[in-house]
């Protein structure tokens, strides 16, 4: 689902240079639950940033369902980010005047669905995360566990294939805690990869394999698989991958 | 596609709630300045109108120059207006399409009506081809034809306003005036007919209303009726100055001509009648002639007024300042989104989503302007309405200045948004996702 190989992130300002991947190595299966750990200021959200294509990495290779992301352009790198990937945020990321139903809706207005397939898709999100009753409130009505919820329906409305949260529960209570880690756990057995960048060992051994990063550099890596097969890299890539 | 935009108009007016201090600001600007500019270019637009649209490239003014050794400069401008030898003889002459001669005048009127004191009004002395040729529209009626000219009829055509005053709005067709103390038969009443700028005769005001009272250029000279505009003599005149020889300059000639071939073929024909007079006596100087259409006679008489030219340019600098303002604002808006705009960016928008979508905000802001400063721009109209200058009832906005105040505002406020709109697509989104 998720390779990279190499992949070296520079900072870089008048002063000084900054290197926050060292050569990182990391290879996701399709379906599983990875959390990846480590002190501050290791790389983790560098790490989570470039896989979901939010930032461009320095050097070395990264594939995302196949597909090389090197070089795409932003539209093609927006698109891929749409279609493919959920993000779910420590601080949920709601926008303050959008009420649930449309802060669900903003990702598939993006991928140009209509009227109808949105509506079925926001309903089955939020029935998903036991919001459905509350699609017409704002983010400041909601509980920091409500909004949670919101944003992980938000991740999940367009089906992508791979989760990534960056510490999803960092800003909840522990009750409201383990039902969100219950949601992702529901939606990693209903097939979606799920990436999780986390503090907390107790919500990192819950995950199917760790990954533990300092200083720019994984470790307690399994194998990856080699990188020397085709890449497709299709003209659209807003289909690639499917 | 088209969805998409409803969508950021949705945005667009969501965001104008939340920061409804900061989006009033930004429509108060723009609307300023869409209100003053286009006070102004209404004005300039009513001014620098076509009179005759559609057929004034075909209409050309006549200018020869008869005028006597004296000062003379070569090249320089000939007189605008033709002596009545010269008017006469080229009436005569016939070589274009159409031709009429003219001069303005007052005429006193003694209404049979009761209870009408008798008054003036202002007339214009002409001949037949006038009405064809400015295709004046006629409510009853029609004009006159040359041989009417020529056997110096007691004939007349009044505008609909005399016609309404003198019979009540009754058809005066066929029914007589006493204008200066002689009988004349209405033959036409016109329709309404007001050419802006009143290009055939600039010396009575560029802006003024149309004649009332239009009769044979023959008869009124030979009632002697008084003139009006300017006169131009040269020499001593023997008798009157509006005699047939008189040395003087006083009538308006304009011609029809269908085409640029017949406009050069006249141009040689007024050379060719130029050296002719000046071989028998009567002209002094080098041939000196000028054919100009209507819109170019405007232009080089120089209809528009400047302080209405520099009065636009002004507004519309103050515009530019009042974009500046709103350039500032809009940033100051976009980028305190820059959160909204990580986050969307981390959903799937584009660079050029995201630019899209703060300039339709822009434009939205620019269409909510152009509301408030058409309601200005109508303020503005009304108070030039009120100010004691010849061209103030033609102050109104008409639909196509409508159109024009829309797409000013959005234009302007499109243009405005451009570098907001740029550094809000540019936001990082890791960044902003990271600091929340």
């Amino acid at each position: 689902m998720l390779t990279m190989q190499d992949v070296s992130k520079v900072y870089r300002t008048e002063m000084v240079q900054t290197h926050a991947l060292r050569g990182l190595d990391i290879h996701v299966r399709e379906g599983e639950f990875l959390a990846v750990t480590g002190p501050s200021g290791s790389g983790k959200t560098t790490f989570l940033n470039i896989a979901g294509l939010l930032e461009d990495f320095s050097a070395g290779r990264y594939q995302l369902d196949g597909v090389d992301v090197k070089g795409l352009g932003d539209e093609a790198r927006s698109r891929l980010r749409n279609e493919k990937i959920g993000f779910i945020f420590q601080s949920f990321n709601l926008i303050a005047d959008l009420n649930l139903y449309d802060n669900i809706d903003v990702p598939l207005r993006y991928r140009g669905m209509s009227r109808s397939d949105r509506k079925r898709r926001i309903e089955g999100a939020l029935e998903r995360v036991g919001l459905a009753s509350r699609m017409k409130h704002y983010p400041a009505e909601l509980s920091g566990g409500q909004q949670q919820r919101a944003a992980i329906a938000r991740a999940v409305a367009g089906d992508p294939r791979l989760l990534l949260a960056d510490e999803p529960t960092g800003n909840l209570d522990s009750q409201m805690a383990r039902e969100v880690m219950e949601i992702l756990e529901q939606l990693n057995a209903q097939g979606a990869t799920v990436v999780i960048v986390t503090h907390d060992p107790e919500l990192a051994a819950r995950a199917q394999r760790n990954v533990h990063i300092v200083d720019g550099v994984a470790t307690d890596l399994e194998p990856a698989p080699t990188l020397l097969r085709p890449v497709r890299q299709p003209s659209n890539p807003a289909h690639a991958g499917r | 596609m088209f969805p998409r935009y409803f969508y950021y108009v949705d945005l667009a007016l969501r965001s104008f709630r939340r920061n409804r201090v900061l989006t009033g600001l930004m429509v108060v600007a723009i609307a300023l300045g869409i209100g003053a500019s286009m006070t102004t270019l209404t004005v300039l637009y009513l001014l620098s109108g076509d009179p005759l649209p559609g057929k004034s490239e075909t209409i050309y003014a006549v200018q020869l120059d008869s005028h006597g050794p004296e000062g003379y400069r070569p090249g320089e401008e000939p007189d605008t207006q033709l002596t009545r030898f010269d008017a006469e003889t080229l009436l005569r002459a016939r070589r274009a399409d159409r031709q009429a001669m003219m001069s303005g005048g007052n005429v006193a009127i003694e209404p049979k009506r009761a209870g009408l004191d008798p008054f003036y009004a202002d007339a214009r002395y002409t001949s037949a081809d006038f009405f064809p040729m400015f295709e004046v529209p006629f409510a009853q009626g029609a004009g006159w034809s040359a041989a009417e000219d020529a056997g110096r009829a007691r004939i007349a055509v009044i505008s609909s306003e005399l016609n309404e005053k003198l019979f009540g709005g009754e058809n005066g067709v066929g029914r007589t005036i006493r204008l200066e103390q002689s009988e004349f038969r209405v033959v036409g009443v016109l329709g309404r007919w007001r050419p802006t700028p009143h290009f055939y005769d600039l010396n009575t005001g560029s802006y003024g209303e149309a004649e009332q009272v239009f009769v044979p250029f023959s008869t009124a000279r030979e009632l002697d009726f008084s003139r009006s505009g300017t006169m131009n003599c040269w020499s001593e005149t023997e008798g009157e100055p509006e005699g047939p020889n008189a040395p003087c300059s006083w009538i308006q000639f304009w011609v029809q001509l269908g085409s640029r071939d017949q406009a050069s073929a006249y141009r040689d024909y007024l050379v060719s009648y130029s050296e002719q007079q000046r071989k028998a006596g009567r002209f002094t100087r080098p041939p000196n002639v000028r054919l100009r259409d209507v819109m170019q006679w405007l232009d080089a008489r120089h209809v528009v007024p400047s302080d209405v030219r520099l009065q636009t340019w002004l507004a519309f600098g103050f515009l530019m300042v009042c974009l500046l303002n709103t350039i500032g604002l809009l940033l100051a808006k976009f980028l305190r989104r820059s959160q909204e705009i990580g986050v969307r960016r981390a959903l799937g928008a584009s660079r050029r989503a995201v630019f899209t979508q703060f300039l339709v905000e822009a434009g939205t802001v620019g269409l909510v302007g152009g509301i408030l400063g058409l309601g200005l721009a109508w303020l503005g109209l009304w108070a030039v309405r009120h100010q004691p200058t010849e061209y103030a009832a033609l102050a109104h906005l008409d639909l196509y200045m409508l159109g024009a105040t829309f797409v000013l505002a959005i234009a302007s406020s499109l243009l405005a948004g451009l570098l907001p709109a740029w550094r809000a697509c540019q936001v990082t989104p890791a960044l902003q996702l990271k600091s929340q």
